[in-house]
């Protein structure tokens, strides 16, 4: 073979598409950075180039200013951490007041992670959204193991969820993202009852509830006693709901749950998800969610495919 | 960008569980501020482990130096990495502690590996202080030579009595203030404590400072994810001047905070 065949073999090293567009919401790629895991943004503006992400999605947020729990709020275990920092947050007004100015400034998609104590004060906060400016959607935590009023107990109960979904759609014209609980036997129930009640996408895993002992002091590690598992631990864990919740709706499916690398994500992908969150791998690699970008663009290139939308559901079974 | 690959120039065993590193890491050894930190990733450990924050103890020739002491598995795997081998190191973090005015005494109150950041401190205050440093046992009392060397009055203490005066760093402490006050020139304003240990040594500090009017900068030690500012895992109990009470982050909010800004919990 001479080298005029050998290049014309290739692939043509065109530009790819990575933009996604989730819930009406465009996306210059399909990697966003996870709640809780990337503060609000200027926290990493330091480290990194925040407007080259597809979208941040900022730490949980009630109506009011929330304490969280008392530390300890993290401990590592093999492949990944335990954490229970229970929902510390600003507010609504807080936010607005102390970081929306920062991220307006910045080319980049804010989703914003929001919880309540109750259906009313989900529906609040869904409402009071609505004028605060520089928002492109919402992300409805009704996941997290940290909080003892609110959070899972709305995502685990299929008639809390849907009443829950169905309320805070009533609340808000912003794109509705339903992040869902890993603690349901049929995660495809819960995808449809999101689905049903007017989310326009869906992300999950949130963390998997979990529990750590000191054996010295019989103690549990985290003052909450439980807190919730990320990490690379919970990534095939991750890949299985995602690939169970993307099969069960039309909607676009958000996959997270261990992101370490490019082939993580890619993975998520290929089970269905039309976007990735990378969450815990901030703590040790600002720049993990870059390289996870630059890795879907290598891989794409590697396999000749144009849009990164052609990589969405390809599992070949 | 904040993160640099270091490369490690030397890697030594000091003594004890003691061990010194020095990198070569020309940003962030241009920028150190006494009492900051530096975010090691530990190569030896798994993908997912988190870094590991160390104080800056040296930076000079764009060079840094970390003394730390092996207490678990992170400094452990750190322990055997290779002179000559790259290190991934975010920094330099957090608010360091303020350098006092050459009209004010620095005293300067270590326990264990919290010498390191006070010995930095040291290189950049205008006037020669006090160093007062504790531990369980001799082999806890580090580099006090270099302090010497620097012209600093050094005051030991270790719980055993192996080295300086037995009992505890604040028991030395208190006979300086002790001395101090009686003078006639004494004034609360004429000296500030910097300090870096455990938190039972901090807290009875800041119970000093406060007491006797002066300034207490205190160094936390917390577990941390981030080290940015962003999981919130780090966090201490503050107040501000008001009085109102909130979740202060150790590592960007601190490490150093003032006495009278510290709320103890009881548990701690
Ligand atoms: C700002 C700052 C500066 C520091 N500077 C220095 C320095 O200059 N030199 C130095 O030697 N060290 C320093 N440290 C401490 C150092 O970071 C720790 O010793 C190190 O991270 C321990 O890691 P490891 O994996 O070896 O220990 P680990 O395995 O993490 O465990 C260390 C100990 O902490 C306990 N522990 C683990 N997780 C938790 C938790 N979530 N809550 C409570 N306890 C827990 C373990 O049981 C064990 O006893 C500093 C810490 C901070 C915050
Ligand atoms: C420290 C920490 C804080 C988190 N805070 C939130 C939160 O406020 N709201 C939320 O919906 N998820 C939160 N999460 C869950 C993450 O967004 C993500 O779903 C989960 O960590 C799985 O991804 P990972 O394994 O890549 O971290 C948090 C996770 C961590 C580790
Ligand atoms: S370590 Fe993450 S906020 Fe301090």
């Amino acid at each position: 073979m001479n080298d005029e065949t050998k290049k014309s073999d290739l692939p043509i090293d065109v530009p790819v598409d990575l933009s996604v567009n989730i819930a009406g919401l465009e996306m210059k790629n399909p990697v966003m950075v996870a709640s809780g895991t990337f503060g609000y943004g200027s926290e990493y503006a330091e480290q990194m180039d925040i407007d080259r992400l597809g979208a941040i999605v900022v730490k949980g947020i009630c109506m009011d200013a929330w304490d969280g729990n008392k530390p300890s709020r993290m401990v590592e275990v093999p492949g990944g951490l335990v954490n229970a920092i229970g929902l510390q947050g600003p507010g609504v007004a807080g936010f607005d007041e102390k970081y929306m100015p920062f991220l307006r400034q910045h080319d980049v998609p804010v989703i914003v992670n929001i919880w309540g104590r109750s259906l009313e004060e989900y529906g609040e906060v869904a409402a009071a959204f609505e004028d605060v400016e520089g928002v492109s959607g919402l992300e409805l935590n009704i996941s997290c193991p940290n909080v003892k009023e609110g959070g899972i107990a709305f995502g685990t109960n299929p008639t809390m969820t849907a009443d829950v979904v169905a309320h805070v759609r009533k609340n808000t014209t912003l794109p509705l993202i339903v992040k869902l609980s890993p603690n349901v036997p049929n995660i495809a129930e819960f995808a449809k009852i999101a689905e049903a009640e007017g989310s326009d996408a869906l992300s999950l895993i949130n963390t998997l509830p979990a529990m750590v002992i000191d054996v010295e002091t019989r103690k549990p590690v985290l003052s909450n006693v439980i807190g919730g598992l990320s990490g690379s631990a919970i990534h095939p864990v991750a890949v299985k709901l995602v690939w169970e919740a993307a099969k069960a709706v039309k909607i676009p499916v958000i996959g997270m749950g261990g992101i370490m690398r490019a082939e993580d994500a890619i993975e998520f992908m290929i089970a269905g998800a039309a976007a990735v969150a990378v969450g815990t791998a901030n703590f040790i690699d600002p720049v993990a969610s870059l390289n996870v970008i630059d890795g879907i663009a290598a891989y794409m290139k590697r396999h000749g495919m144009s849009s990164v939308s052609e990589l969405t559901g390809s599992l070949e079974l | 960008m904040k993160t640099e690959k270091t490369k490690i120039v030397e890697h030594s065993h000091l003594v004890g569980d003691y061990r010194l590193l020095v990198l070569d890491a020309p940003e962030i050894s241009a920028q150190a501020v006494p009492g900051q930190f530096v975010h090691v990733r530990i190569p030896q450990l798994e993908e997912s482990a988190l870094r590991r924050p160390f104080s800056l103890y040296k930076a000079e020739n764009s060079t840094i130096s970390i003394l730390y002491k092996v207490v678990g598995r992170g400094t452990a795997a750190l322990a055997t990495a290779a002179e000559g081998s790259e290190l991934d190191v975010m920094g330099p973090f957090g608010n360091g502690f303020p350098i006092p005015g050459s009209e004010v005494t620095p005293l300067l109150v270590a326990g264990g590996y919290g010498v390191a950041p006070l010995y930095l401190m040291a290189t950049r205050c205008l006037k020669k202080g006090v160093l007062f440093v504790g531990g369980a046992t001799a082999e806890d009392i580090l580099c006090i030579d270099e302090f010497e060397k620097l012209g600093w009055d050094v005051r030991v203490a270790t719980m055993d009595g192996t080295l300086g005066s037995q009992g505890l760093v604040t028991d030395v402490l208190d006979e300086w203030l002790t001395e101090n006050s009686a003078r006639n020139d004494y004034s609360p304003a004429g000296h500030e404590i910097f300090a870096c240990g455990p938190d039972g040594m901090l807290k009875a500090l800041g119970d000093r400072a406060i007491a006797g009017e002066f300034k207490g900068w205190l160094s936390l030690d917390k577990h941390m994810g981030c080290g940015v500012g962003a999981c919130l895992a780090c966090v201490q109990k503050l107040q501000n001047v008001g009085g109102d009470e909130y979740w202060g982050r150790v590592c960007k909010d601190g490490p150093v905070f003032e006495s009278r800004e510290i709320v103890w919990e009881s548990s701690e």
